[in-house]
């Protein structure tokens, strides 16, 4: 139990079948085997000295860090310390005052919503943002489009573009629906799914667009423990097929149990970053969370 | 094949009729696309027809009006049912249809000279003016988003109507005058005459069908499926990599060009326009048909069209004791709209999500 990263996806995902209270490592040895596991070297995106500013509020502070190819990386902090916004501007939805964001060696900053999902990075929203009034199906395949280049001309004449793209979008998203487990829901409108079962189809039409980089906004929100467990196995999972996954996330358990690497934001400023040992050992950290007051905070 | 199955599974009429197998389907069409046609000989039909058919007006005029109010509410439905886009001044296009063909081919033209074309000839550049059209208004007022678009657009339809009143060169209230009609003859006689109007409502109904048949197969796409994402979530459809911009343009230029079809038809049968015949109001109606029939549904709007044509000319000619009902068309005609709004808030024939929609709003209030 004390080193989950080092094993295999199969033997990682047996642990899981554990409750989130056993799940959660407990000891300071999984440091190092989580660091051997993560293929230290490629970076897939990094936040290069990004400083975010609303007016006077200084929303982001100089903040850095940057995501390996193939890892879970989990972005934490106490509610206001800047996750969601540090989210928002990786995926360009704002746009950093001063530094840089960098996806596979490009800057980010400055490019359409739209472009930076076809470069390769989705996301889900912090409150379910699906569509509502199509069904589940329809849902996976607007993310399915993104890549898809059938225009306005080949859609009205049904040229082959039309069949083959339709045909392919359908086959993937059905497999997706039944990747994150509500494949026989495909036909109801979004609407009508339950709560989780949303939560699922966002991920699901997040992949849809074939990311190198899954950003999940506190996925877990409002789920019970078995939900949380069933959530970190889908994350595993995901990460198992090659995408990278960035973990935005409250449940303090739930990042401790899954993530490779932890960045722990307050107040807009870095103050932690590292395995999930080494961050729950940090003292600035615990400080975050607990409110004791330190020289580092 | 269970997979394909579920995904219609509301009951009704529509629900019996997805479940039907392909030829029983075609034919359903083919029986009601053949007895469209027969629509003009409805009065012969004994007992029922003369209770249908317009008395105050020619019937075959009356189709032939309900034909291009029919592709108004098409095309707007496109905008608004579709892309969610609130545009209130659709009539615009329809003028710049009009306005198109007019210039290309009356003699009163001061390009007649060197036009002087035939109406077909003055289609196809008069459709590509409305798209034009419908670019020029959408590039810079797509960035808007509900009511404030809605004002834009609003203004788009007066600036046009202006535009045709006060400038020399679109004649203003003097108009253009023999326009010429559809060509075509038949044992010598022109198809397209000036007293017959069944071969208008003929040809009505055939662009009708071809502009079903186009926005169906746009529907069932990606155009499609880009359209209802950002009606639904503008912002989660763009991060899902629409391209909202882009689609939301195709939208506001396929409306403009099905309603500029309307423009086209509609001046090659009247065979003279002037700004008179653009006002607000006609925008405001076809809305109200769109709603009313079902937005975001081509049957709600096929029927919204329908309806708001039919019911003032079929009021025509009406009178109840002393009173002509002709004169109180409008708030008859506002009644119904109330009455319908109120007894089904989602439209005649809503779209299948919008019913369902509201379906759960009835749960979620009904006492446990």
């Amino acid at each position: 139990m004390t080193e989950p990263h080092q094993e295999t996806p199969e033997e990682l995902d047996r642990q899981n079948a554990r409750p989130v209270d056993e799940a959660a490592p407990t000891g300071g040895s999984a440091a190092a085997p989580a660091a051997k596991s993560a293929p230290a070297g490629d970076v897939l995106l990094e936040v290069d000295h990004v400083t975010l500013r609303f007016g006077g509020v200084v929303a982001l502070n100089d903040v850095s860090f940057s995501l390996r190819k193939g890892e879970i990386f989990g972005l934490i902090g106490p509610n206001g310390a800047g996750k969601t916004t540090c989210f928002n501007a990786m995926t360009g939805v704002y746009r950093p005052t001063e530094g840089a964001i960098r996806f596979q060696g490009e800057s980010i900053v400055g490019k359409k919503k739209h472009q930076i999902t076809r470069g390769g990075i989705a996301r889900t929203f912090q409150n379910v943002r699906l569509f509502p009034e199509m069904t589940a199906l329809e849902n996976v395949m607007v993310g399915a489009d993104a890549h898809h280049k059938t225009s306005v001309i080949s859609a009205l004449f049904r040229l082959p573009r039309f069949w083959r793209e339709e045909k392919s979008g359908k086959e993937r998203s059905l497999e997706l629906l039944r990747f994150v487990g509500i494949a026989h829901r495909a036909g109801d409108v979004s609407r009508n799914l339950s709560y989780g079962e949303q939560r699922r189809l966002e991920i699901a039409r997040a992949l849809a667009t074939n990311p190198t980089l899954l950003c999940l906004d506190e996925p877990a929100a409002g789920f019970n423990p078995a939900e949380k467990e069933d959530l970190l196995q889908l994350i595993r999972r995901i990460r198992d097929t090659g995408v990278t996954v960035l973990l935005i996330e409250h449940d303090m358990r739930l990042v401790m149990g899954v993530t490779d690497r932890i960045v722990v934001l307050e107040f807009g400023k870095k103050i932690a970053e590292g395995t999930p040992a080494e961050v729950r050992d940090n003292p600035a950290v615990i400080a975050a969370y607990l409110g004791v007051p330190t020289d580092a905070a | 094949m269970s997979e394909k199955a579920s995904f219609r599974t509301s009951g009704g009429v529509r629900g019996w009729f997805g479940r039907q197998p392909w030829y029983v389907r075609a034919v359903v069409i083919l029986v009601f696309t053949v007895l469209a046609y027969l629509l003009p000989y409805a009065g012969d039909v004994p007992l029922i027809g003369p209770q249908i058919i317009t008395e105050g007006v020619d019937w075959p005029s009356a189709l032939f009006n309900m034909s291009y109010y029919v592709l108004l509410a098409l095309g707007l439905n496109v905008v608004v049912g579709y892309a969610g886009l609130l545009d209130l001044g659709y009539v615009g296009f329809f003028a710049v249809g009009a306005y198109g063909t007019a210039l290309l081919t009356s003699p009163d033209s001061v390009i007649y000279a060197d036009t002087g074309w035939k109406w077909l000839m003055a289609v196809p550049a008069a459709l590509v003016l409305t798209m034009i059209a419908g670019v020029i208004l959408g590039w810079p007022t797509l960035r808007l988003r509900g009511d404030y678009l809605a004002i834009v657009t609003l203004g788009f339809a007066e600036i046009i109507r202006i535009v045709a009143t006060s400038t020399t060169t679109l004649r203003g209230d003097r108009g253009f005058a023999s326009i010429p009609h559809p060509p075509g003859s038949w044992n010598g006689e022109p198809i397209f005459g000036v007293t017959d109007a069944i071969p208008y409502f003929w040809l009505g109904l055939t662009v009708i069908i071809l502009v079903i048949l186009g926005v169906r197969n746009l529907d069932r796409s990606r155009v499609g499926r880009s359209w209802l994402a950002i009606r639904e979530d503008e912002e989660a459809a763009e991060v899902m990599g629409v391209r909202t911009f882009k689609y939301k343009l195709w939208a506001f230029a396929i409306g403009a060009f099905i309603g500029g079809l309307g423009g086209v038809l509609f001046a090659g049968e009247q065979s003279f326009i002037n700004s008179q015949t653009f006002v607000l109001q006609f925008s405001i109606l076809v809305l109200a048909g769109v709603v009313m029939g079902g937005s975001g549904n081509m049957a709600g709007a096929i029927l919204g069209g329908v309806l708001i044509s039919y019911i003032p000319d079929r009021l025509r000619g009406l009178s109840f004791g002393d009173t002509d009902l002709y004169e109180y068309r409008f708030a008859i005609f506002g009644a119904a709209i109330i009455l319908i709004m109120v007894l089904r808030p989602q439209g005649l024939i809503p779209s299948r999500r919008r019913a369902m929609e509201l379906k759960d709003r009835e749960k979620e209030v009904a006492p446990q």
